[in-house]
């Protein structure tokens, strides 16, 4: 099983400047394990502690964001195509404030 | 520094002021490995806030691939605050996720004169660049009273930075 994964710049010093990798998992979960298995520490960047996506990292399976298909439960199948992208966000007043002065979790 | 052709820079305001007070945000992305910033791209902001910004995930998937067809890579990221200076916050730090880039921040609090600054962000670490406006045509130099050469003006940094 071959899934090819895109690597952006920033996540590139884990795979040794490759900005394309191969992985293997039926699920974007397993994919990310098995790709630290070989890349050590880039899992650490996508995955919190709580074991879920990084907020602010976005992940696409044949272009659809994976935000919309199950995030890590999404199922993949031989021959998808993986892209990762930090998201570009930012502002005058932080994520998190925001979120408190919403009276929500950030 | 930060060279701009004087169209793009002018390109970034009018989206900044267009969109206040929300923040506005785009790229100009420019030949990889050049430094040059040729093709401007307006973003939407995806939060559509007045605090803060995103890209549309999508959307930056359509540019980030383009880019990468196209051999480029984003040059200037850019954004607006509304009602604060243009410098970057804590936020904009942590969340600087393109090491080569040059990070330009407009402020559009006050509606007579915009604030256009640029930065480096690199390992959480910022640094102020100057910005050079090229093809500055003489009517315009003289109504913001910069000291300038015939054929471009040269924003330094404010003192102390």
């Amino acid at each position: 099983m071959a899934i090819e994964v895109r690597i952006p710049t920033i996540l590139r010093t884990h795979t040794g400047g490759q900005k394309a990798v191969e992985g293997a998992g039926d699920s974007l979960a397993d994919l990310f394990t098995d790709l630290d298995a070989k890349y050590p520490g880039l899992r650490g960047r996508l995955i919190t502690e709580e074991g879920a996506l990084h907020r602010f990292v976005n992940v696409y399976v044949n272009d659809e964001d994976v935000r919309f298909t199950g995030a890590l439960e999404t199922k993949l199948s031989d021959g998808d195509s993986v892209t990762i992208l930090p998201a570009v966000a930012g502002g005058a007043l932080g994520f998190a404030a925001a979120a408190a002065l919403a009276g929500t979790r950030g | 520094m930060l060279r701009l052709d004087r169209a793009i820079y002018d390109a970034i305001v009018a989206h900044a002021r267009r969109d206040h007070p929300d923040e506005a945000c785009g790229i100009v992305a420019g030949p990889a490995g050049s430094g040059r910033a040729e093709r401007f791209v307006e973003m939407t902001n995806a939060e559509r806030s007045q605090t803060f910004y995103r890209f549309d995930s999508m959307e930056q998937l359509q540019v980030w691939r383009e880019m990468d067809d196209r051999d480029e890579e984003p040059v200037v990221i850019y954004h607006s605050h509304t009602a604060t200076e243009a410098y970057p916050s804590r936020t904009d730090i942590a969340l600087a996720s393109e090491p080569d880039a040059h990070y330009v921040l407009v402020s559009t609090r006050d509606a007579g004169e915009v604030e256009f600054r640029s930065y480096r962000i690199t390992d959480g670490e910022v640094s102020e660049e100057p910005v050079e406006i090229a093809g500055v045509d003489q009517h315009a130099v003289q109504t913001y009273m910069f000291g300038q050469t015939p054929t471009s003006v040269v924003y330094d940094c404010p003192a102390g930075n």
